[in-house]
C-alpha cells in the first residue's frame, strides 16, 4: 500500500499526486514509469514518473482523467492509499551534455518533461523548451518551465495562448541548431515533432505509450515497430528514436480496446448510481 | 475391498456446461473414491514410482495412509518432500513422471498417484488442519527473486531451516505462472494463494511490485545484508513467429491472453476493469499446455470456433494427454501439420485472415522429433478475428541485463552448476524455468530443493567463517 501525501488539481482534468514509495524514490530516473493499481479489481496502468524526493521518499505523478482507472485515481485524496505502485520500470533516458537540447512536452506530460529538463540542466545542456496543450486552460507548470529553461515557447492547438499548433517549430529549426530533441506528450504530437526534425537529421527521442499489461516484458502487448524490428516498449523503451518508429501501427494498436473501455465507464457509472 | 484393474475415474464437469464457466473442470475424489484407488497400490518394497517423482515423495507410504483413512498423516508424509501438493496433484504431467514408472502400469493402468496427492492436499485445506513445522533457527538472510514454484520451494525449505527469507516479486501477486498463466479452470487461484499463505506462515516476507534489475539489483541486495540470492525469475518472454502481420490488432501472445484472463480476471469484465477482446473465430498457434490453456480460455470467453494450429502431427503434441482430451471434448478443432505464414488485416489494422501452409514430416531434427517441412503450393487462407501465439517462452531478461558477471547461454538461460544450482557469481543461485527454459512446475520445485540445500550449506559456512 502506498500513501498519497499531496494532491494538486492542475486543470479540471489533470491532477498531480505525491506518493510515498521510498525505494522507488531513491531509484527512479527521468524517462521511467510506474505501474499502479488502485483496487483488487483494478487494471494495471502505467504513469510516467514526474519527479522524486529521495529524502522524503516520495514520487510525483501527473495524470489526465481519461477513463475509468484514471478517474478513480483522481478521486483519491491525501491520506488515501494506492494498492500497488510498481516503480521504477522502463529504461531511464540518456542524460549527458548534448549541447543545445530542444525539449517538447504536451498536456499532462509537461510534468515528466520538467523532471527530464532538471537532469539535462545539471548535465550542462542549454535548454530550449516548448510546452503545448489543447488550450490555455490545459497549460501546466508554466512558471517552473520558465525558470528551468533558457528559452520557452508556448503552443496551443486552438491558439488561445502562444503559437497555434507546432508549425512555428519549422522556423525555429531553420533558425537554430539543436544537438538533440526530446519529446513527450500525445502520440500525435510526438509524431509531428519527429516528422519536423527528420529533414534536419536532429536525433529525436520519443517516449511511447502503447497499451501495457505487466510492463515487465512478459506479454508483448506493448510491442512497437522501430526501424523495422519489433520491440517491447516496457523493457526496450519506452524511449525510442522518433525517426524510426512506425507511428501508424502504434496508434492503431493504442485504439484497440476503446470500445471495451467505454463499456467499463458505462458499467462503472451504473454501479455508482 | 476388491482391487480394481482400472483407475477410479475422477468426476469432471460436463463439457457442455464447463465451456461456459471458469470453474475447475476436474472435481477431485471423494474420500470413498480415494480409499478405493489407494487400495490398488501394491505398496512395493522397491517402489519404481518414486524414481519418476523429481522431489521423491514417499509415494507408497502416503498412499498406505490414505488406504487407512489417515488423511491428515498422509498429507504430512507428502509435505515432508513437497510443499505444494495441491498444485502438483493437479498440474504435474503424472503420466510422464511417477505414474509412468508404477508397476501396475506395465499391464494395466497405473495407480492414480496425482489424484491421490490432490485429494490429500484438498482434504487438509478444506479441513483447515495446516500445520507449520520448522526445524532450525538462527540462519542467515536469503533473498529470493520471483515467486513461482521454484522460488516458493526455496523460500519454504530455507525458512524451515531457520533462515530469514525475503521474496521479491515484480507482479502484484505471488505465484508466478501458477497465478498468471495456468487458468482457473485447471488450477483455482484460491488454492495457489493458500499455498502462498503456507509459505508466509513459515515466516517468509513477500515484497510485491518489486522488480529486481529496476528497483534494486543483486549487488545491492548483498550490500543490504543478504547472505545469498536465489533467482527464480522464470521464462516469461513470449516468442513470436516473426511473420508478416504479427503486430496487427487481434494477434496476442499466449502470455498476454492468459495474463489478462487469469491474473487480471478479464473473464469477469466489466466487474473487473481489465478488458480482453475475443473474436468469433480464434486460432491458437502451438501444441503445448500453453496452447491448450489459451484455446480453452478463448472458448470460455465466448469464441464460436477455436482452432489449434500445430505444425507437427498429433503424436508430437507436447501438451499433456489429459489436456488434449479435455480440449477435444470441449470442441476445440485441431488443425495439425499446418503452419501460419502471414496475417492479413483490414484498413484499421485489425486481423481478418490468416494464411497457412500444409506441412509434412521429414527427417528427425536435433530434438529427435521429425522435422516438419512445408508442402509447396499448399497455401490456404482462413478467416480469423483473433490469433494467439503459443510457440514458447524464453527467460525474462531484466536480471540477466542488470547483473554483471552472470553467465548465460545464447537462449538467455542462466548457467548453473548441476549439483548446487550455483551461478557464475558466488552466493547467487538460480533454478526453474530461468535455467531450464520453459519446463514444468515439479522440475522447478526439484531445482528449488537442490538450490535450498546448497544455499543452506553456503550460508552456514559463511556464518561460521565470519563468526556470527
Ligand atoms: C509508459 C507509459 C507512461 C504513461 N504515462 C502517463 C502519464 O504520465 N500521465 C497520464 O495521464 N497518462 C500516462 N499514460 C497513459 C495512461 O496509462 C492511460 O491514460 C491510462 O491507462 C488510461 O486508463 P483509464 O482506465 O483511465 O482509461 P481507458 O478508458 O482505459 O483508456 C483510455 C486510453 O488510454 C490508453 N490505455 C488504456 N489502457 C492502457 C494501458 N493498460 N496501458 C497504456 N495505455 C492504456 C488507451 O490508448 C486508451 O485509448 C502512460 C502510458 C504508458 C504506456
Ligand atoms: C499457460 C501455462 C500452462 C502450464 N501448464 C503446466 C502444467 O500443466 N504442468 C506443469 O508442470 N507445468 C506447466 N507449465 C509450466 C510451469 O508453469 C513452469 O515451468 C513453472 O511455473 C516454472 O516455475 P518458475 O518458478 O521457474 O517460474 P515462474 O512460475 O515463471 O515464476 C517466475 C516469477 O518471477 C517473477 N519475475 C520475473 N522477473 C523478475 C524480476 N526481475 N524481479 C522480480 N520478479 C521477477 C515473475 O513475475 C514470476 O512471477 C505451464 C506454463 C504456462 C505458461
Ligand atoms: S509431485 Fe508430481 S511427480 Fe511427484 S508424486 Fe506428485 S504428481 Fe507424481
Ligand atoms: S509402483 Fe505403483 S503400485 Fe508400486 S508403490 Fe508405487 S504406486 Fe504403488
Ligand atoms: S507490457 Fe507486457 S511486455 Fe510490455
Amino acid at each position: 500500500m502506498y500513501r498519497i501525501v499531496e494532491k494538486i488539481k492542475l486543470t479540471p482534468t489533470d491532477k498531480m499526486l505525491v506518493i510515498e514509495a521510498p525505494e522507488a524514490a531513491r531509484k527512479a530516473k527521468p524517462g521511467q514509469f510506474a505501474v499502479l493499481r488502485i483496487s483488487e479489481k483494478g487494471e494495471r496502468i502505467p504513469i510516467t514518473i514526474a519527479g522524486v524526493d529521495p529524502d522524503k521518499g516520495t514520487v510525483v505523478i501527473v495524470f489526465a482523467e481519461v477513463g475509468k482507472t484514471s478517474k478513480d485515481l483522481g478521486k483519491l485524496g491525501v491520506g488515501d492509499y494506492i494498492l500497488n505502485f510498481a516503480a521504477p520500470l522502463g529504461n531511464p533516458l540518456n542524460i549527458k551534455n548534448y549541447g543545445t537540447v530542444l525539449c517538447v512536452g504536451g498536456g499532462v506530460f509537461v510534468g515528466a518533461l520538467l523532471f527530464l529538463i532538471k537532469a539535462l540542466r545539471q548535465a550542462g545542456n542549454e535548454i530550449v523548451t516548448i510546452i503545448g496543450a489543447r488550450n490555455s486552460e490545459h497549460l501546466i507548470f508554466l512558471d517552473d518551465a520558465e525558470k528551468l529553461s533558457d528559452e520557452l515557447y508556448i503552443s496551443t492547438d486552438d491558439g488561445s495562448r502562444g503559437y497555434k499548433g507546432l508549425e512555428f517549430l519549422k522556423e525555429l529549426l531553420n533558425k537554430r541548431k539543436f544537438d538533440h530533441v526530446f519529446t513527450i506528450g500525445s502520440t500525435s504530437m510526438q509524431r509531428l515533432v519527429s516528422e519536423l526534425t527528420h529533414p534536419y537529421s536532429i536525433p529525436t527521442t520519443v517516449n511511447l505509450f502503447p497499451i501495457m499489461v505487466d510492463a515487465t516484458g512478459m506479454c508483448g502487448a506493448c510491442r512497437v515497430i522501430v526501424g523495422g524490428a519489433t520491440k517491447f516498449a516496457c523493457v526496450d523503451g519506452p524511449d525510442f528514436d522518433g525517426h524510426k518508429v512506425d507511428f501508424d501501427q502504434l496508434i492503431s494498436r493504442m485504439r484497440f480496446y476503446n470500445p471495451q473501455e467505454k463499456i467499463a465507464m458505462v458499467y462503472h457509472y451504473k454501479e455508482v448510481a | 475391498m476388491q482391487r480394481r484393474n482400472t483407475q477410479v475415474e475422477m468426476p469432471k464437469q460436463d463439457p457442455k456446461e464447463r465451456i461456459r464457466n471458469f470453474n475447475e473442470v476436474a472435481k477431485g475424489y471423494t474420500s470413498e473414491m480415494a480409499v478405493e484407488e489407494a487400495h490398488r497400490c501394491l505398496n512395493c518394497k522397491n517402489p519404481q514410482c518414486r524414481k519418476g517423482c523429481p522431489v521423491e515423495i514417499d509415494i507408497p507410504a502416503f498412499i498406505k495412509l490414505i488406504k487407512e483413512k489417515k488423511f491428515g498423516e498422509a498429507i504430512r508424509k507428502i509435505k515432508e518432500k513437497n510443499a505444494l501438493p495441491a498444485i502438483c496433484g493437479r498440474v504435474c504431467p503424472q503420466e510422464e513422471q511417477c505414474q509412468k514408472f508404477c508397476v501396475l502400469g506395465l499391464k494395466g493402468e497405473s495407480v492414480a498417484i496425482g489424484r491421490l496427492e490432490r485429494f490429500a492436499a484438498d482434504f487438509e485445506r478444506e479441513n483447515g488442519i495446516i500445520n507449520v513445522e520448522k526445524y532450525g533457527s538462527d540462519g542467515g538472510r536469503v533473498a529470493v527473486i520471483g515467486s513461482g514454484p521454484a522460488s516458493l520451494t526455496v523460500a519454504a525449505e530455507l525458512a524451515k531451516l531457520g533462515h530469514r527469507v525475503e521474496v521479491f516479486e515484480s507482479l502484484h501477486t505471488a505465484g508466478g505462472v501458477l497465478m498468471y498463466g495456468i487458468p482457473e479452470f485447471r488450477l483455482p487461484k484460491a488454492i495457489v494463494q493458500s499455498e502462498v499463505e503456507y509459505v508466509k506462515k513459515l515466516g517468509v516476507l513477500f515484497h510485491l511490485d518489486a522488480t529486481i534489475g529496476k528497483l534494486t539489483t543483486i549487488r545491492e541486495l548483498f550490500e543490504s545484508g543478504f547472505d545469498a540470492v536465489f533467482i527464480g525469475s522464470g521464462a516469461g518472454l513470449p516468442s513470436f513467429l516473426q511473420i508478416p502481420g504479427e503486430n496487427l490488432n487481434g494477434v496476442y501472445s499466449a502470455n498476454e491472453f492468459l495474463i489478462r484472463t487469469n491474473l487480471m480476471k478479464a473473464y469477469l469484465f466489466p466487474r473487473y476493469d481489465t478488458p480482453i477482446k475475443v473474436g468469433k473465430i480464434v486460432a491458437v498457434v502451438g501444441g503445448g499446455n500453453v496452447a491448450m490453456d489459451a484455446a480453452r480460455s478463448a472458448l470460455r470467453l465466448g469464441a464460436e470456433k477455436v482452432y489449434i494450429i500445430y505444425r507437427r502431427s498429433k503424436e508430437e503434441l507436447p501438451a499433456r494427454l489429459e489436456e488434449v482430451e479435455n480440449a477435444e471434448e470441449e470442441g476445440i478443432i485441431f488443425m495439425l501439420l499446418t503452419n501460419p505464414i502471414r496475417f492479413i488485416g483490414d484498413e484499421r489494422g485489425n486481423l481478418k485472415v490468416m494464411e497457412c501452409i500444409k506441412m509434412e514430416l521429414g527427417e528427425p531434427d536435433e530434438s529427435g522429433r521429425r522435422r516438419p517441412v512445408p508442402i509447396k503450393g499448399s497455401e490456404f487462407k482462413m478467416d480469423v478475428d483473433t490469433a494467439i501465439i503459443a510457440i514458447g517462452q524464453t527467460p525474462n531478461p531484466l536480471i540477466q541485463r542488470s547483473t554483471e558477471g552472470l553467465k548465460t547461454t545464447k537462449w538467455n538461460t542462466i548457467i548453473v552448476e548441476e549439483e548446487t544450482c550455483q551461478t557464475s557469481i558466488e552466493g547467487v543461485y538460480a533454478g526453474g524455468d530461468v535455467v531450464s527454459g520453459a519446463a514444468t512446475v515439479i522440475s522447478a520445485m526439484g531445482a528449488g530443493k537442490k538450490a535450498a540445500k546448497a544455499i543452506h550449506e553456503f550460508v552456514m559456512k559463511k556464518r561460521l567463517k565470519s563468526g556470527t
